[in-house]
Order: structure tokens, then sequence, then C-alpha cells
């Protein structure tokens, strides 16, 4: 009846460790981001593109309306292909779009803009990535929709494709 | 003579004062880098990582920690911009329960099993 008994826990035992396990395996073991969680918009101080001035989130995100953070390299190849429907979506006037510049020397990134156009209202510099940290990216490119209330409401990890570009259209509408 | 006894005392005490610091601020610095992922890589923490993302956490983290904010503080700040993921060390919340009390009930279970086995079993004998 004991030997019953330690066969019947240690049997249980095994049996919760490999659902355990069995549920782990599914589990994928790298970075997801949470793209839909809605959070504030950082505060910070960063340096215009063009100008060279500092300025401050308050300055930047100061208009009712909505906004698109865009990260961006010109040493990036993904920037390259998102490029053309950020021009498209600078056309709609309720959206402003912000550009970050990640990591990347002012004349390449000057040449990629007068190359490609330039679909941003205003450039930030972020010469080391730290301004891209305060907005929970990883990666570049990334692009960041935020509402009239300065909440981000949407992250797109990558380039941003048409179905993406659709539901933002749909969203500012 | 004796302004410049002070005033050399004082320097020397400031110079250590702010060496104590820096090696403190590194300790420190170099603790929760270590407790911290790079997203990016493939089992690196951000200490171990020379990649871009790393060397930006290690930028914003050796800010704060200027700024004379605390480690919990640096990591609350870290988790609120890519969740849990990001740190080693897990919290205590309802997702890791089992976690982190499963290893205490296992403890205490073998803990019954030898005081049963050994210490009654002695009783018994004697």
């Amino acid at each position: 009846m004991k030997n019953k008994g330690i066969l019947f826990i240690v049997v249980g035992f095994l049996c919760f460790s490999f659902v355990i396990f069995y549920k782990g395996l599914n589990n994928p073991n790298t970075y997801i981001p949470e793209t839909n969680k809605k959070k504030n918009i950082p505060i910070f101080n960063a340096r215009d593109f063009y100008s060279g001035n500092y300025i401050t989130s308050d300055k930047i995100f100061e208009e009712n309306i909505f906004y698109i953070v865009n990260i961006w390299a010109s040493w990036c190849v993904p920037c390259r292909v998102e490029h053309p429907l950020l021009m498209q979506l600078s056309k709609n006037q309720s959206v402003k779009l912000i550009g970050l510049n990640y990591r990347d020397n002012f004349n390449n990134a000057k040449n990629f803009i007068d190359e490609f156009g330039n679909p941003y209202s205003r450039i930030l510099i972020d010469k080391d990535g730290t301004l891209g940290i305060e907005f929970g990216a990883y990666g570049v490119p990334e692009t960041f929709l935020i509402d009239k209330n300065k909440n981000i409401i949407k992250k797109f990890v990558g380039p941003i494709n048409q179905e993406i570009v659709n539901e933002i259209k749909l969203i500012i509408k | 003579m004796k302004i410049l006894k002070t005033f050399i005392t004082l320097f020397l005490f400031m110079s250590f004062s702010q060496l104590h610091s820096n090696e403190t601020n590194n300790i420190l610095k170099n603790k929760i880098l270590k407790n911290i992922r790079c997203l990016i890589c493939q089992g690196q923490s951000v200490y171990d990582s020379e990649s871009d993302f790393a060397s930006s956490i290690k930028l914003i983290v050796d800010r704060k920690i200027n700024e004379g904010l605390k480690e919990e503080y640096v990591y609350e700040f870290l988790r609120e911009k890519y969740g849990d993921w990001i740190v080693y060390d897990p919290q205590l919340n309802k997702k890791t329960y089992i976690l982190w009390l499963l290893p205490l009930l296992l403890f205490l279970f073998g803990g019954a099993i030898i005081y049963k086995k050994v210490i009654i079993n002695k009783n018994n004998k004697t």
C-alpha cells in the first residue's frame, strides 16, 4: 500500500513535469515584441537633423493629430523597401511623420533623403541608438503609431507593407 | 603652507571619493548588464554582447545609474519598454508562481520524507 502511494506520487510528478516541458516546447525562445500594447510616448530631448538644435518631445508632438515615428537608416536595406509607402502616408493630412535616423552617417542619410524623397515633417538624430531604446525598439526599421492622446497605440517591427499602410489609414481616418 | 596642506588633503579626499563612487557604479552597472538579455542575440546577456542593441542598452543603463537611479528602477524601465523577457531573473507574478514555488514545495516534500525516514524511524527503534 505504501509502495503504491510512492509510485503514484512519482508517476504524478513525472506526468506534471512532462506537461510543463511539453508546453514549453511550443513557446518560442526568441523575443516577440508586444505590438498592440498601449504606452505613453517617452519624454526626451533630441537633435534635429537639419538645424542641429535640440528639441523636446513636447514640442515635437505638440499638435492634436496622429503621429508616425519611423526608425530608419541609410544603411538599412528594408528601409529602402518601405520608403515609397512612407511617402504615400506623408500625403495624408491627418498624420505627421517623424523620422528617427538610427546610428547613421549624416551625409549618407542626407543622400538617402535627397534620392528617395523626404516623407518626414521632422527628422531626429539617434546617433547612439538610445532614443530608439526609449521607444522600445530593438532594430531598424520600426514604426510606431501615436494617437491624439500621445499614446503609442501600434508598433510595426520590420518594413511596413501596403496592408499595414491600409491599417494605419483606417485608424487615422 | 597650512592652507596648501588643507587644500591638498581636500583634493585627495575628493578624488578618492570620486574614484570610489565610479567603482561602485561600475560594479552595479556590470551586475545589471549581466541580468539583461540581449534581444537580438542567441543566449547572450547585454554584458557579453557587442551588438548595436547591446551597446545602446549599456549607454542607457550607464546614464540611469549616473542619474542616481536604483537597480530595481533600471529593470522596471526596461521591463516597461520590452516586457519581462528582457530580464533574466523573472519577477514573482501570476505567470511565474509555479517557477518560484515548485522548488520550495519539492524541498519541503523531500525534507518531510527525510524527516519521516530518519527521525521517526530512529525514535521507533529506540
